[in-house]
């Protein structure tokens, strides 16, 4: 066999002349990438900022809407609704989503774990409108009534896929020698989980919490057929008027649930096509609230994920 | 700073290294930084030409990390950065203007857990010489088959070069490895702890391996393994951990002084399995 050398077959100088070439194109087009990936955000951001931030104001948090074309008023029906439907969503997602997690973590491959994901990837990807529909059809038609109850199942509905896959991902990053090592000592599987595993993976998976209520927070098809919107709904009220009837707590709970309510995306939607000046004020004013607590929400979970990162890796 | 040309003499031994030997590389007052963190500092080491060079020492002592500096894989490590500098053949690697993509060429890499690509035997080892622009598929064909026969490994894989790198087992990926490191022909070969996920059998296979490569290369290995390091290399740095957790050269020679007469006392402890 013959020992030439491969060099004398290859010409390097220009095969790394053009090498330097296609680099500096493809760096520059990666770069352009990025800018056309960034102007988006930052285009919004600044616009709702400026359309929307002169007009926040103490009154928009504190009080109910004002009449229709009237000057005044503001959103706490929707933040209180919100606030009430995203809080039943999470109390119901979330332990679901976690123990749908640590199942699929302690028996990944049996086939109910494979429709699980199968079924929880089916879920995320269906569009919010539908699941609304779904939730109309089954709450509020057999009810006979739009309800916060509602709005707060199909939010359920969308955080659980969401929750359920990014907790699967964090169980899963958490070193398999970890909760070999607290089953050999005897510890039982739903032990190992709670005490090794669970902890392991806590900053991940609170960042994939985080997420879900942000992605519940700002939804707003599926409110229109379940929570329908409600320009009165003020929980104060409910509760002075409770009182007022010497009703039990749970009676009075009961009706924060059924009434109907509105959501900060609901509001915006419906004030920005109104023809009075002072609602579409109000809706720039709610997208700039909404704004700064999706990007919130996001940043905050991102630099938890970061410092786990950092704290895991040195 | 040693003169480029050192020549050193080896005293004669088992092995047939005690020859006079050109400085292929030349470490020269390397520190390396991760952050804020001093990995290793202020070693001095030449790499001696077609001989096998050692580095050893307890683990965290920066085996990896200054040998990850011969051929600036660290730069692939957010926030590290180097002092000093790294001669190769004379010539700084660290030199602004220096095109890292040729100094990885010209230094090669084994790591320490096989890491074949996606793909078949024969493409694995034709990997960087399709980068290096080689078309010609009958001078492929070639080069793919020296190189597998090399890393010892044509024998078992000429029959099915189309099966994928990963099907292999570890310490046949072990010599995929080292055959697609070999075959765009680097003039030195770093190899980072390359038999410590290997058995005893496949280990034994790769430090022969070692011994026939050096006649065309020139070797850097890290070991945990003291015997290993015995064995196989020429010369010998032992490494260790300082006070402030930085790693520096304790000591440098020939393998056969280094361990059958050390200078420091640190060093006999070591190699007589004292502490690390």
């Amino acid at each position: 066999m013959p020992t030439e050398s491969v060099y004398a077959h290859v010409n390097l100088e220009s095969n790394y002349r053009r090498r330097k070439i296609l680099n500096a194109v493809m760096l520059s087009l990666t770069g352009l990438t990025v800018l056309v990936a960034v102007v988006p955000l930052v285009w919004i951001t600044v616009y709702v900022v400026i359309k929307g931030g002169k007009y926040i104001n103490w009154a928009l948090f504190a009080r109910l809407p004002a009449p229709m074309g009237a000057p005044g008023g503001g959103v706490l029906h929707a933040i209180e609704g919100t606030a009430v439907m995203v809080t039943l969503a999470s109390v119901i997602a979330i332990p679901l989503a976690l123990l749908g997690a640590f199942y699929l973590l302690a028996r990944p491959n049996t086939s109910l774990a494979h429709g699980l994901r199968f079924s929880t990837d089916m879920l995320a990807g269906t569009p919010s409108i539908v699941i609304g529909l779904f939730g109309y059809a089954v709450i509020v038609v057999v009810q006979k009534h739009f309800s916060a109850f509602a709005g707060g199942i199909v939010l359920a509905i969308i955080m659980l896929p969401v929750v359920l896959r990014s907790a699967e991902e964090m169980l899963k990053l958490v070193p398999a020698e970890m909760r070999e090592g607290a089953l050999a000592l005897g510890s039982p599987e739903w032990h190992a989980a709670l005490k090794v595993v669970l902890p392991a993976a806590m900053e991940g998976i609170v960042t994939g919490v985080m997420l879900g209520i942000a992605r519940a927070v700002g939804e707003t098809a599926p409110l229109l057929f379940t929570a329908l919107g409600n320009d009165n709904y003020e929980i104060g009220k409910i509760v002075r008027s409770g009182i007022r009837h010497h009703q039990s707590v749970g009676k009075i709970l009961g009706q924060i649930f059924a009434q109907p309510a509105d959501a900060l995306p609901l509001t915006l939607w419906k004030y920005a096509q109104q023809p009075y000046q002072e609602r579409v004020q109000q809706a720039w004013a709610v997208a700039f609230v909404l704004m700064l607590f999706a990007l919130g929400i996001n940043i905050l979970a991102r630099a938890r994920l970061a410092y786990r990162r950092r704290k895991l890796y040195g | 700073m040693q003169p480029e040309t050192a020549v050193v003499k080896v005293s004669a031994g088992a092995q047939p290294a005690a020859a006079e030997a050109d400085t292929k590389m030349l470490i020269n007052g390397v520190s390396v930084y991760y952050k804020a963190f001093r990995a290793i500092k202020e070693i001095d080491l030449p790499v001696y030409e077609n001989r096998v060079t050692a580095f050893i020492g307890p683990s965290g002592c920066g085996k990896s990390t200054l040998l990850r500096s011969l051929n600036r894989m660290n730069d692939l490590i957010p926030g590290a950065r180097l002092e000093g500098e790294v001669l190769l053949d004379g010539e700084n690697i660290y030199a602004p203007g220096q095109d890292v993509v040729d100094i990885r060429r010209r230094v090669g890499m084994v790591f320490q857990r096989p890491n074949p690509f996606p793909m078949s035997v024969y493409d694995n080892v034709a990997f960087g010489l399709r980068l290096l622009g080689l078309r010609k598929k009958s001078v492929m064909d070639e080069i793919v088959e020296r190189s597998l026969r090399a890393a010892a490994l044509w024998e078992h894989v000429k029959d099915n070069l189309g099966q994928s790198g990963m099907a292999l087992s570890g310490g046949q990926q072990q010599r995929l490895c080292i055959a697609r490191a070999i075959a765009v022909e680097p003039e030195v070969i770093l190899m980072d702890e390359p038999t410590s996920a290997l058995d005893p059998v496949a280990t034994l296979t790769i430090e022969d391996l070692i011994q026939t490569l050096k006649e065309k290369f020139t070797i850097v290995i890290v070991t945990h393994n003291m015997q290993q390091a015995a064995r196989v290399s020429d010369f010998t740095a032992f490494l260790s951990m300082d006070d402030d957790r930085a790693g520096y050269l304790v000591e440098y020679g020939p393998t056969m002084e280094l361990f059958t007469n050390p200078r420091k006392k640190l060093t006999e402890d070591y190699i007589t399995g004292r502490f690390g």
